[in-house]
């Protein structure tokens, strides 16, 4: 275990120094750009739409690096065979692999508190004063990062017995249905076969359910979050992780290098 | 079933292996199958009720691999399988250094990356310093250079190493000073604030060699260490060689330049096809493999009748002539009488690279034999 602090810090730093926060001059650029925009367009809606705008770019941005890079993890490093040596050494490969996951997740934290920030400055350059249920936006930065964090397992895991190009197809298609799942587990119709929707519902209940992670719509109208949905979504999110991540130790532990 | 003295009493194996089975502490843990048959004095003491027992005159082997086999799928369906490593056995001994030779594709890197545990194998089992290959504590005390290393190319030489010294749990003064040692060692000192991304092949060689052995390990493996390497290059990895060597450190590496391993191996083992074709020390194997005899003669006179002439090879007043060594003496009293001076006799003795292709030119009339049967 004494192995995955030293394997985080070089993911973390590997992310750095190939330019990934760089994304966050972006997304800098456009949070100025929407706060001067909403001051002239909309009235009394700006601290609706810099949310809105703020948490969607949050939420995009960070599927996008976790995907990509959650999938480059592992496949990078057995491309380029840098794993060789590193496992050479006495590191046991769940080690290597929790290594890679938990600096990946520090990435994403340093980013995502990053535009956080972003948001708080735009928010307080628009309205010059705050308001009590503005803290839920930081409610709505953590389910976004434990979202973000079971991408980037699932990206891991895939990455771990297949080509990076469909690593990322599975990954960004488990995501997309994922955001369905509620609405499978809800199919109903008089024509639909009984065994086909039972079918559809056991895969539902298989699929991480993404939506558990969204309270967007809450915090953009003001509302609170309830704190039995964090601990439920956190719950849910950390058990789907772990046993994401268990799956991916077992096959990248009896995977032959090439 | 082999017998064992132990305190000037005979045991037999099954009750050297109760007692072992009781004894608490062991100076130094063996394996009793390789014991068996063996005539090396295993002897045993009482102290406060335990037994230790020592393997005295025991040879250890840093790397024992026996039956070691590696098959690949290949095909649409990875139902078709190729051999790419078949029934290895071998012992490379404490202290040695050993040369593993072979052409491409014979087998040489399936070997070293399934003792590193990067690939499994299909049957078979290695150990090395008397741990079982899966066991990753025993890679605290090996050291491996892969085959044309590639290292992050976002650290600097500095980092790469301090990055690799940490999983050995070094402390950090002595780490510091160990990886500024080891980037003086091979020739880095001075670019070891530059990225990888800059270095060229032989430079990121030396970074895999500095890596490999930093840790100060009892086993190095290193795989074609002298790619990549310029002449100077070349030497320097073959000083450190030496120099582990005479630390008694083992090494086995592989290679394709003969020379080198003539030069540096205790022993060599020849790979090809995926088989161990021959194993020991240079000499004794191309001493195996003595082609004849070669008499170096001058004739004082005309000898029409010499047959010897009709296979000789004539330089000046000299005649060179080779010949099984059977025919010897009869050709030297044939000699003898038509009033020739012999010169010399010499032992014909294939070079290490002669042997070795001597293998490799088996293997393939072999492998066409078998495939013109299949037919």
């Amino acid at each position: 275990m004494r192995n995955v602090p030293t394997v985080a810090a070089n993911t973390f730093r590997e992310a750095v120094r190939d330019r990934v926060l760089y994304n966050l001059v972006f997304f800098a650029l456009m949070m100025i750009g929407a706060a001067i925009l909403v001051g002239q367009i909309s009235i009394g809606i700006e601290r609706d739409v810099i949310i809105s705008l703020g948490l969607t770019a949050i939420s995009v941005v960070g599927i996008f690096i976790a995907i990509f890079l959650g999938v480059a993890l592992v496949s990078k490093e057995m491309d380029k065979r840098t794993l060789y040596a590193l496992l050479a050494k006495p590191v046991k490969r769940w080690e290597f692999l929790l290594g890679k996951f938990v600096g990946l997740v520090m990435t994403l934290t340093v980013n995502t508190a990053a535009m956080a920030a972003g948001v708080y400055i735009a928010l307080w350059s628009v309205n010059r004063a705050w308001q009590p249920s503005d803290i839920y936006i930081l409610t709505a930065m953590y389910l976004i990062l434990l979202k973000l964090a079971l991408i980037v397992a699932l990206a891991l895991l895939f990455s771990c017995f297949t080509t990076p190009f469909l690593a990322i197809l599975f990954t960004a298609g488990v995501y997309v249905a994922g955001l369905f799942a509620s609405d499978l587990r809800t199919v109903h119709g008089v024509e639909v076969d009984p065994g086909a929707l039972r079918l559809v519902r056991g895969i539902s209940y298989l699929l991480p359910n993404f939506e558990n992670f969204n309270v967007m719509g809450a915090v953009v109208h003001g509302r609170s979050v309830p704190f039995a949905l964090v601990w439920q979504a956190t719950l849910y999110g950390l058990l789907y992780t772990t046993i994401v991540l268990t799956g991916a130790a077992i096959v990248f532990s009896r995977r032959n290098l090439k | 079933m082999g017998e064992f003295a132990a305190e000037n009493t005979k045991y037999t194996e099954t009750e050297l292996k109760k007692r072992i089975g009781r004894s608490r502490q062991m100076e130094r843990p063996f394996c009793l199958s390789r014991v068996a048959g063996c005539e090396h004095i295993v002897a045993a003491a009482v102290d406060d009720e335990r037994w230790l027992f020592k393997n005295i005159y025991m040879p250890q082997g840093a790397i024992e691999i026996e039956n070691l086999s590696k098959e690949y799928p290949y095909g649409f369906l990875h139902l078709k399988k190729k051999k790419s490593l078949e029934d290895l056995s071998m012992q490379v001994e404490e202290g040695e250094v050993f040369g593993f030779l072979g052409p491409n594709g014979a087998g040489k890197s399936t070997t070293i990356k399934l003792l590193m545990r990067l690939i499994f194998p299909t049957a078979g089992t290695a150990r090395i310093l008397g741990k079982p290959i899966d066991d990753v504590s025993m890679h605290a005390s090996i050291g491996y250079l892969p085959e044309q290393p590639y290292f992050y190319d976002y650290l600097t030489a500095y980092e790469v190493l301090d990055y690799f010294a940490r999983f050995h749990n070094l402390k950090a003064d002595d780490r510091a000073a160990r990886v500024e040692a080891m980037l003086k060692k091979v020739g880095l000192d001075t670019a070891k604030k530059i990225q990888l991304r800059k270095y060229s092949k032989g430079m990121l060689q030396r970074v895999g060699l500095a890596q490999a052995i930093l840790h100060e390990p009892k086993v190095v493996v290193l795989d074609e260490p002298m790619s990549g390497l310029d002449p100077l290059g070349r030497r320097e990895v073959r000083d450190i060689i030496l120099d582990l060597k005479r630390e008694g450190r083992t090494v086995l590496f592989s290679t394709h330049v003969l020379s080198d391993a003539e030069m540096l191996c205790d022993r060599v083992g020849v790979i090809v096809g995926g088989k161990l074709r021959g194993i020991g020390a240079p000499g004794e194997l191309v001493d195996i493999k003595a082609q004849g005899m070669e008499i170096l003669f001058e004739l004082s006179g005309p000898a029409q009748n010499l047959p010897l002439l009709e296979k000789a090879t004539r330089t000046g007043d000299r005649y060179r002539v080779q010949l099984p060594e059977s025919e010897l003496y009869t050709a030297l009293d044939a000699l003898k009488d038509a009033g020739g001076r012999v010169l010399s006799v010499a032992q014909i003795k294939p070079t290490l690279e002669e042997y070795f292709m001597y293998l490799v030119e088996a293997d393939r009339a072999q492998a066409s034999a078998v495939e013109v049967s299949g037919k």
